[in-house]
C-alpha cells in the first residue's frame, strides 16, 4: 500500500461535524454540547456544529475545513449512513481527502429518534458514538476502490425461450454473445408443442421467428449439443469450458452468465395408472394434437399430477393453463368430445388465462373439484371421483385420461449448480438472490438466471425473464471497468495456517486455498466484505480492511472509557 | 427506491406528469409538467420542522385516511425525495388566511409560495410507463357494505393497520372501536363546557341542577328563556355523560381483531365489473394473515375465494404454512352479503360450496382482497403516448413482446401492464430496460454508420 509507511508518523487532524439536521436531531438532544464535548477527544483538530451537515452550505463547511485545517480525518454525527455516507464521503474525495477516512455516527436514528422523550441520555449516547468514531477514525488507513476490466461478451446457457430471448436482447444491446445448447437443436420446450396459449399461434411459428433472428446475428456464437464443463474467473472475467457438439474442448473468455436450463415435464410411470397410451401426460398430448387427428370421445384430465403433495409440495403454475388449452383444443378438433378437468385450485392468474376459463366453461368443457384427501382412482374403464359438492362418489367413464404434471427441475440442474457455484431451492430450481426484489440476479456477481430452470414460466415470462437477464448483465458490463469497494478481507501469509476454516464460511465463494504454499487466498473481486473469515480466523489471519482488530477495539475501548 | 434517487444516470422527477410526446423512437420528445411544490426541491433538507410546525391537519391519503397529517408535508417517511410539498387544497396560505409559519420555521429557506408548475422538454430515445394500478373500489358491491359497516376494510387500509408504522402502529383494533376512542376527547371537552354552565346557572339561581330539573316538570315550561337553557344544558349534559360512559365502557372491552375474514375477488372474476383474476392478492391475503397471526397469536383467520391461487415459487408451501401455523382456514365459496350486528359485529353470509349451505358467521374484522385495475389515467396517458389498450383497459402487449406497446420505441411493465405481483413486475420492468438499451444502442448505431 502506499502512503502506508509515512502512515505512523502523520500527526492526527480529526474534524468532526455535528448536524442539527433542522429540529430533528437538536430538537431532542443538545448538539452544542456533543460540539464542545467532540472538539476536547484526541486528535480532533476542528469541531463544527452546522443545521444541516448534508446541505450545500455543510458540505462546503467540510470541504473547506479539510483544506483550512489540513484535516486528515472526518467524522460526520447525522444522520442514516445508508443514505448519506456516500454523499459525505464523494465530498471528501473531492476535497482531496482519501474517502476511506471518513467515518459516520447516526446520531439521528440512534439518538434523538429512539430517546425523544429523554434529552439527557439523548446527548449522553450521542457523545458516546462520537467518542467511538473518533477513536475507530484515528486508525482508519486510507484505500483505493479496486478496479478490475471486464469482458463484454456474455455466456448464455440453454437455448430455449428464455435463453433465446436473452441471446436477443443481449446482441441487440451490443454485446457479444456465446450461447451453448444442450440439444442438438434450439427452442427448449417449445419444439415440441403444438400452439401456445394464451394466443394460440402455432409453437413452431413462434420459435422460429426467434431461433432466425438470434441465428443470423453476427455477434451470437452458437454451440448445439454443447455442455459448460467447468468455469474459472471471476465477474467481468470468467472462462468457460466447453464441450463442443464434436466433444472438443472449447474455451470462451466471458464477463457474465445468464442461466436458462429449462425444466422437464414431469412423465412418472404408474403415476395415476400413467401408461402412455391411455393414460397420458399434457405434454404427451402434444405431439397428437399436433398431428390433427383426435378420436377418443371421453377425456378426463387431472390436475396436480404428482403437484401439490407429499413428494413435491409446490404449484407447477403453468399445468391448469396447459389442460384449458389443449381441452379447448380438443373441443376444436371433436366438438362432440365429452371433456372433464378434475382440479383443486384452476390457476388461471392474470387477465387472459381467466378468459380462457370462462371461454372453456361456456365450450361445455366441464370442471369438477376434488379433494386432494380424496384423488381419483384411474380404474381400467373410468375414473372414480368423490365429489366433495355432492358428498358421493361418481363415475367417469373414458377413453383417454390425461394427466396434468408439473414440470420438474432438470437432474443435471444440480451439477451445474455445483459448477456455477450457485444455490437451488429444496425442489431443484435455481435460488435467486432474493425472491421479491432481485428475480433474476444469483447472489453470485455477474451470474443471472430465467426461465423455468428459475420456477415454471409461460411462454412470455420466460420471454420477458430472459429479456430481463439481459438488462441486468448490462448494469455490469456496460461500464468500462469494475470498481468494487475497497473494504475486502486479507489473509496475512505468513501467519496463516491453512486450515480453510474461512474458505467454508465465505458465502461468496471468495476464498481459495493455494495448494502449493498451503494457505487460504482471497479473490477481492468477489468479496462482498461480510467479515465472516475474519470472525472465524483461528490465527487471526484474515482480516477485513477498515475493520481491523486495532480499528474495532479502539472502538470497543472508546466506549469503555465512558 | 434509495439506489435509483442517487443513481447518477437517474433523474428523478416526481410530483411531475407527461404532457406531451412528440418524434419517433430513437428520437422523442416528450413535454413533462412539473408540478409546484410550493417548496424548493434542492434547498429543502426534508428535516420536517415545517410538518412539525403547520397549524392544518388532513387525513392522510398513504395511510388509507386511517391518520393525519400536515399540509406541508412528504408522501411518507422513507420518500425519494424527501423534499416536502404544500396541499395547496388545505394550506391555510393558499386558501386566504393568514399563516406562513412554514416559510418561518424552514431554516433552510426552501418555502416559496409562489412558485409556478414548470414544463420541461426533454430528448430520450426510448420511454418505459410503469403507472401502475389502482384497486377496485368496493363501494360498488352494496352487499358488502364498505363504508357503511365499519368493520369492513380493504386489504390495503389493512396493510396500513397491520403496519408497525401505520396509523396504530401495528395493533390491530377494530374501526368502530378507534372511531369510539377518537371521539371521546370531543365528548369530554363538551361534557366539561357544559359543566360548566350548569354551575354557573347553579351559582346564579342557588340551587343544583339536577333538582332544577326534576321541579321543572312539575313547574310552568319555557316561560323564562334562562331556565329553558339551563334544562337544555342539562339534558345536553345528561346525553353527552351517558354517551361517554358507553364509549369508556367499549373502549375498556375493547381488544385487538382476533377473527379476521378475507373475502377474495372483490371485483375480480366478476361479470359486473371486472372478468380477470388480479393474480396478486390471494397471495397478499395469506401474508396478511399470517403477520396478523405474528403479531396476535391468538387470531384466527378464515380466507374465503374461489381458488386460491398460490402458483409463484413458494407460495404453496407458504399457503400451506399458513394453514399449519397461522391458524387460517380457507373456504371455498363466494361470499353474498355482510352484514352488521349492534355491536358493529360484521358477519359474513356464504355458500360453502363444499356442504351446499348457506353459513353465517360474525368475525371482529372482514377484509376485502379488491381487484387490481386500470389507473383512472390511463386512458388520457394511452392518448398522450399513442399506443393502445387492451379489452380489460390496460396497456396492450402481445405475448410474442410482452413489454413492447403498440407503438415502437414505448415499453411497458409491472400492473400497467396486466396484473402480476412484485418479483414478476421487477422482471418485466427488467426486460423493459433491455428493450429500451436495445433502442438507445441501434440508434446510436444508426447515427454512426
Ligand atoms: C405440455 C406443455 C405445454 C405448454 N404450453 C404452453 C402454452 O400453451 N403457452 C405458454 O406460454 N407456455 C406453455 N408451456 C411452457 C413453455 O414450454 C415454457 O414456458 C418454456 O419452454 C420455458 O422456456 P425455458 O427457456 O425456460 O426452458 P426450456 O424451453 O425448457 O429450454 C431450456 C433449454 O436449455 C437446454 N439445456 C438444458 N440443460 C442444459 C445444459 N446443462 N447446458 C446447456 N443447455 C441446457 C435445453 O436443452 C433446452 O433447450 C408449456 C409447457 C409444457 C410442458
Ligand atoms: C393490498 C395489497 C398488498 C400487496 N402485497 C403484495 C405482496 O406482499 N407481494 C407482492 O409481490 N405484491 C403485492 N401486491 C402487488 C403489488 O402492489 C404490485 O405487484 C406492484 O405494486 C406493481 O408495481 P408497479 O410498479 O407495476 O405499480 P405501482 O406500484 O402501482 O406503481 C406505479 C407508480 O406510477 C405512478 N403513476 C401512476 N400514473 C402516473 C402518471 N400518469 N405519470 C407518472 N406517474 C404515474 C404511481 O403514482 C405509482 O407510484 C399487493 C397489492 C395490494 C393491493
Ligand atoms: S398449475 Fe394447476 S395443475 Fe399445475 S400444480 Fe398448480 S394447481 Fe396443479
Ligand atoms: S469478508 Fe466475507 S466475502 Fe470477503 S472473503 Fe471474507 S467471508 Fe468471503
Ligand atoms: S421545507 Fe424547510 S422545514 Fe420543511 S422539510 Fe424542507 S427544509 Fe425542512
Ligand atoms: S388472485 Fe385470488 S383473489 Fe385475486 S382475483 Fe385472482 S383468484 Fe381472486
Amino acid at each position: 500500500m502506499a502512503g502506508k509507511k509515512k502512515k505512523e508518523f502523520e500527526e492526527l487532524r480529526i474534524g468532526v461535524f455535528i448536524c442539527d439536521c433542522g429540529s430533528n436531531i437538536a430538537g431532542h438532544l443538545d448538539c452544542k454540547a456533543v460540539t464542545e464535548y467532540a472538539a476536547t477527544l484526541p486528535g480532533v483538530v476542528f469541531a463544527k456544529e452546522n443545521l444541516y451537515t448534508c446541505s450545500e452550505a455543510g458540505i462546503l463547511e467540510i470541504q473547506e475545513a479539510i483544506k483550512k485545517h489540513k484535516l486528515n480525518r472526518v467524522v460526520v454525527a447525522s444522520c442514516s449512513p445508508r443514505t448519506h455516507q456516500p454523499l459525505f464521503q464523494n465530498s471528501c474525495k473531492s476535497a482531496g481527502l482519501n474517502p476511506y477516512l471518513f467515518e459516520m455516527v447516526n446520531i439521528r436514528d440512534q439518538c434523538s429518534w429512539v430517546h425523544m422523550q429523554d434529552r439527557e441520555n439523548a446527548t449522553r449516547k450521542a457523545m458516546d458514538l462520537v467518542r467511538m468514531a473518533v477513536a475507530r477514525a484515528a486508525f482508519l488507513e486510507p484505500q483505493q476502490d479496486i478496479e478490475s476490466p471486464l469482458t463484454p461478451r456474455v455466456g448464455v446457457i440453454g437455448g430455449g425461450s428464455a435463453g433465446l430471448s436473452a441471446a436477443e436482447g443481449l446482441s441487440r444491446m451490443g454485446l457479444e454473445v456465446v450461447l451453448v445448447e444442450k440439444n442438438k437443436e434450439l427452442g427448449g420446450l417449445l419444439r415440441n408443442l403444438h400452439k401456445v396459449a394464451p394466443e394460440g399461434v402455432d409453437a413452431s411459428e413462434r420459435l422460429e421467428g426467434l431461433i432466425q433472428d438470434v441465428s443470423s446475428r453476427p455477434n451470437v456464437k452458437i454451440f448445439t449439443g454443447a455442455e459448460l464443463k467447468s468455469l474459472d474467473g471471476y465477474v467481468g472475467n470468467y472462462v468457460m469450458n466447453i464441450r463442443d457438439g464434436e466433444g472438443q474442448t472449447v474455451k470462451e473468455s466471458v464477463g457474465c452468465l445468464v442461466i436458462a436450463i429449462g425444466a422437464i415435464p414431469l412423465v412418472q410411470k404408474g403415476l395415476f395408472g400413467h401408461d402412455g397410451k391411455r393414460v397420458i401426460t399434457q405434454m404427451e398430448l402434444e405431439p397428437i394434437l399436433k398431428k390433427g387427428k383426435f378420436d377418443a370421445k371421453r377425456v378426463v384430465m387431472i390436475q396436480c399430477a404428482g403437484a401439490r403433495g407429499d413428494e413435491r409440495s409446490y404449484c407447477s403454475r403453468i399445468c391448469c393453463m396447459i389442460a384449458v388449452k389443449n381441452a379447448m383444443f380438443i373441443k376444436k378438433l371433436s366438438p362432440d368430445t365429452e371433456i372433464r378437468i378434475l382440479y383443486r385450485d384452476m390457476q388461471m392468474y392474470g387477465t387472459e388465462k381467466e378468459k380462457m376459463l370462462w371461454e372453456a366453461r361456456g365450450e361445455g368443457i366441464r370442471f369438477e373439484v376434488y379433494d386432494p384427501a380424496h384423488p381419483p382412482e384411474v380404474g381400467d374403464k373410468a375414473v372414480r371421483l368423490r365429489q366433495p359438492l355432492l358428498g358421493r362418489e361418481i363415475e367417469f367413464a373414458y377413453d383417454l385420461v390425461v394427466l396434468s404434471t408439473p414440470l420438474v427441475a432438470r437432474e443435471d440442474a444440480s451439477e451445474l449448480s455445483q459448477l456455477l457455484r450457485v444455490p437451488m431451492d429444496q425442489n431443484g430450481f435455481f435460488l435467486e438472490a432474493h425472491a421479491k426484489l432481485r428475480p433474476l440476479d444469483f447472489a453470485a456477481d455477474g451470474i443471472f438466471l430465467a426461465g423455468s430452470c428459475r420456477y415454471p414460466a409461460t411462454y412470455d415470462e420466460a420471454r420477458s425473464q430472459g429479456l430481463g437477464a439481459a438488462a441486468r448483465v448490462g448494469t455490469i458490463l456496460f461500464k468500462d471497468k469494475l470498481v468494487t469497494s475497497a473494504i475486502v478481507a486479507e489473509i496475512n501469509p505468513e501467519t496463516c495456517v491453512g486450515c480453510m476454516g474461512c474458505l467454508q464460511m465465505c458465502p461468496y465463494g471468495a476464498i481459495s486455498y493455494d495448494q502449493e504454499r498451503k494457505i487460504c487466498q482471497v479473490n477481492e473481486i468477489l468479496c462482498k466484505g461480510c467479515g465472516c473469515c475474519a470472525a472465524t480466523c483461528p490465527s487471526e489471519s484474515a482480516s477485513l480492511r477498515g475493520f481491523k482488530p486495532q480499528q474495532l477495539m479502539s472502538q470497543i475501548r472508546a466506549v469503555m472509557e465512558g | 427506491m434509495l439506489d435509483v434517487g442517487r443513481h447518477p444516470n437517474i433523474k428523478l422527477m416526481a410530483y411531475s406528469e407527461v404532457e406531451e410526446v412528440n418524434g419517433e423512437v430513437g428520437n422523442f420528445r416528450v413535454k413533462i409538467k412539473r408540478k409546484a411544490r410550493y417548496v424548493n426541491e434542492d434547498k429543502c433538507t426534508g428535516c420536517g420542522a415545517c410538518s412539525e410546525k403547520c397549524p392544518t391537519v388532513v387525513p392522510d391519503a398513504f395511510n388509507e385516511g386511517l391518520s393525519t397529517r400536515k399540509a406541508i408535508y412528504t408522501w411518507f417517511a422513507q420518500g425519494i425525495p424527501s423534499t416536502h410539498t404544500i396541499d395547496t387544497e388545505h394550506c391555510r396560505q393558499f386558501q386566504g388566511k393568514k399563516c406562513g409559519i412554514c416559510q418561518k420555521v424552514c431554516q433552510a429557506d426552501a418555502v416559496e409560495y409562489d412558485q409556478k408548475d414548470k414544463f420541461v422538454e426533454l430528448s430520450v430515445g426510448a420511454i418505459v410507463v410503469a403507472t401502475g394500478y389502482e384497486v377496485f373500489n368496493p363501494n360498488r358491491i352494496p352487499e358488502y357494505g364498505y363504508k357503511e359497516i365499519d368493520n369492513v376494510v380493504t386489504a390495503i387500509e389493512f396493510e396500513r393497520l397491520l403496519s408497525a408504522s401505520g396509523p396504530t402502529g401495528g395493533h390491530l383494533y377494530r374501526p368502530s372501536d378507534l372511531k369510539v376512542k377518537e371521539e371521546v376527547p370531543a365528548l369530554e371537552k363538551s361534557l366539561k363546557k357544559l359543566s360548566k354552565a350548569l354551575e354557573r346557572f347553579e351559582k346564579k339561581y342557588g340551587q343544583k341542577s339536577e333538582e332544577f330539573y326534576k321541579a321543572l316538570g312539575k313547574e310552568e315550561q319555557g316561560n323564562d328563556p334562562d331556565k329553558a337553557k339551563w334544562a337544555e344544558a342539562y339534558e345536553q349534559k345528561e346525553e353527552v355523560s351517558k354517551r361517554l360512559s358507553e364509549y369508556k365502557a367499549i373502549l375498556e372491552k375493547m381488544d385487538v381483531a382476533k377473527k379476521l375474514a378475507f373475502i377474495q375477488c372483490v371485483g375480480s372474476r366478476d361479470i359486473r365489473f371486472y372478468p380477470f383474476c388480479s393474480g396478486y392478492c390471494c397471495m397478499h391475503s395469506i401474508k396478511e394473515a399470517i403477520i396478523a397471526n405474528e403479531h396476535e397469536p391468538e387470531t384466527n383467520s378464515v380466507i374465503f375465494g374461489m381458488d386460491i391461487r398460490a402458483v409463484g415459487k413458494g407460495f404453496e408451501e407458504y399457503k400451506i404454512r399458513g394453514a399449519d401455523h397461522s391458524s387460517i382456514t380457507y373456504v371455498r365459496g363466494r361470499v353474498a352479503e355482510i352484514i352488521q350486528l349492534p355491536d358493529k359485529t360484521p358477519v359474513v353470509v356464504y355458500e360453502d360450496t363444499m356442504e351446499r349451505v348457506v353459513r353465517e358467521e360474525p368475525f371482529d374484522l372482514v377484509i376485502l382482497a379488491t381487484a387490481c385495475v386500470p389507473n383512472k389515467g390511463t386512458k388520457e396517458l394511452a392518448g398522450i403516448l399513442g399506443i393502445e389498450l387492451d379489452r380489460f383497459g390496460f396497456f396492450r402487449t402481445t405475448q410474442a413482446n410482452p413489454v413492447d406497446t403498440t407503438r415502437p420505441g414505448i415499453f411497458v411493465c409491472g400492473c400497467a401492464d396486466s396484473p402480476m405481483d412484485i418479483p414478476e413486475s421487477v422482471a418485466q420492468a427488467s426486460a423493459a430496460a433491455a428493450r429500451a438499451a436495445q433502442v438507445i444502442v441501434e440508434t446510436e448505431m444508426k447515427k454512426a454508420s
